[in-house]
């Protein structure tokens, strides 16, 4: 638990982001981190303002669909990106989306950080 | 108008490390640009599970070499915050001392890479002819150049004697004055001021909401620094951010320019108050829980965070750098520009790219 943070859910995740950016706080980062015991993932949102640090902590189950909050804040996008490649937490709608090879060859199916790899297989079953 | 899609990277004469964009362009106009990573992506997050929470500290030195000392800074202050460890006063003046002289051969070293981005030679060759001073008082302070090895999970590993505190002074004296000497040259000179002035604008809105840090931020009107919240031992100096208002290349360049006088004075400062006593506490336990620390790097704000679990290894490690914040902004600043502005226009953004994929 960090300091000036507030649990979201998938529904109230959007809202709260928006309520963020009305007040004018900058977006500072995104954080994944897999919840091995849980078979989820934590996704954090860092946001600032005047200096003043504030997280959203979004827990979620490993399958479940993130909205993407780059439509709201679009430096977001290289975040989810990297999330998506790395941990393969399933953002949709992500403003550029890169498919899971932002960092990664697109031939590579499994997630680096994370033995899961629902996105990328999902995608690859598509594919064929 | 008929669009073509031209490659910019990932190898240009203009840049240390590679980046490819992607650029739509009419005629000779920019209308858009489409990053493209991953030529220099190392996962070193992921080595917290292979390497303990001690041994990270190298790890994280080789995030970036050019300010290898500050990612090991905020590595250490993250772990240290979840082993509740209080390090000595004169450890965080001696952390103060050795980030301040990597922003000033950071900024010295951007500065001679961007005349020589427009073809500045000389300028190149004097920017790099001060830095070799600051490269000889870490060599001589730390035992290296750049990657430094001073800090370690609980202080700093090494100290500075009354003698090298005031060799450092010195040695401080000549860069500054030499540094005044290429003043009226880099921020009056015609070919200068002709490549970055009304180039790449940023404006004020489009830094906060695009999420701008550092010299990139700054140069666009925000006077934020995170120097301000007092890590380590700024709380007990006194400096003001360096701030601009034109967002334009121009404008970053200043800011750059200036925060080198900041940092000398702040090194002056942190070497007058430096106070006596350990440099280092023994680290008791192991890391458990979260913690989420952020310092300011020479291209800007960087954030760690930190998972502990109770083990000689973190559950999780997160970097965010500096470059990977300012690519979102650089995609603003390219559209509207002329090709050939392109190469000034990345540059400015003081661009790292082994730090922005780690």
């Amino acid at each position: 638990m960090l300091p000036n943070e507030q649990a979201v859910t998938l529904e109230n995740l959007l809202p709260e982001v928006q309520k963020r950016f009305d007040e004018g706080l900058r977006l500072v980062g995104l954080t994944a981190v897999e919840l091995t015991d849980q078979n989820a993932f934590d996704v954090l949102y860092h946001f600032d303002k005047d200096l003043n640090v504030q997280h959203l902590r979004l827990t979620v189950p490993k399958e479940a669909p993130v909205p993407s909050t780059s439509g709201i804040y679009f430096l977001a996008l290289l975040a989810e990106n990297e999330i998506k490649d790395q941990f393969g937490v399933n953002f949709q709608n992500i403003l550029i989306d890169f498919g899971c090879a932002l960092y990664m060859e697109p031939e590579v199916v499994t997630s680096p950080f994370c033995k899961f790899t629902y996105v990328k297989k999902s995608a690859k079953e598509g594919e064929e | 108008m008929a669009r073509t899609v031209l490659p910019f990277g990932p190898q240009h004469p203009v840049l240390p490390e590679p980046i490819h964009l992607k650029l739509v362009i009419e005629e000779e106009k920019v209308v858009e640009a489409i990053p493209n990573l991953g030529y220099v992506h190392r996962g070193l997050e992921k080595l917290v599970d292979i390497r303990d929470f001690n041994q990270m500290v190298n790890i994280c030195e080789r995030v970036c070499g050019i300010c290898s000392c500050i990612h090991a800074v905020n590595y250490c202050m993250g772990t240290e915050q979840l082993l509740s460890l209080e390090v000595p006063t004169r450890a965080n003046y001696l952390r103060v001392i050795w980030m301040e002289l990597h922003r000033i051969h950071s900024h010295l070293l951007w500065l001679g890479l961007f005349a020589d981005g427009f073809g500045f030679e000389s300028l190149f060759m004097q920017f790099w002819r001060i830095r070799e001073k600051i490269m000889d008082v870490m060599e001589s302070t730390a035992g290296n150049r750049v990657v430094i090895s001073v800090n370690i999970v609980g202080g700093v590993r090494r100290d500075l004697s009354a003698e090298q505190t005031k060799w450092i002074l010195e040695e401080l004296d000549k860069v500054e004055k030499g540094v005044r000497q290429l003043e009226s040259t880099i921020l009056n000179e015609y070919t200068v001021c002709k490549r970055t002035k009304g180039i790449g604008v940023l404006t004020k809105e489009q830094a906060h909401q695009l999420g701008a840090v550092g010299p990139t931020l700054r140069g666009s009107g925000w006077a934020q620094d995170v120097r301000m919240t007092g890590y380590t031992a700024y709380g007990d100096l006194d400096f003001e951010p360096v701030v601009e208002h034109d967002g334009d290349c121009y404008s970053r360049t200043k800011v750059r320019f200036r925060e080198i006088y900041v940092a000398c004075d702040l090194v002056r400062q942190a070497i007058a108050k430096l106070p006596a006593g350990e440099i280092a506490v023994k680290v008791k336990g192991k890391p458990d829980g979260e913690a989420w620390t952020r310092v300011e790097q020479p291209r800007g704000e960087l954030y760690y965070y930190h998972k502990g679990n109770g083990t000689n290894h973190l559950a999780r490690l997160r970097i965010r750098t500096p470059t990977f914040a300012n690519i979102p902004p650089l995609l603003a600043m390219l559209p509207g520009i002329t090709l050939a502005d392109v190469p000034i226009v990345v540059l400015s953004i003081d661009p790292c790219i082994s730090c922005t994929e780690r």
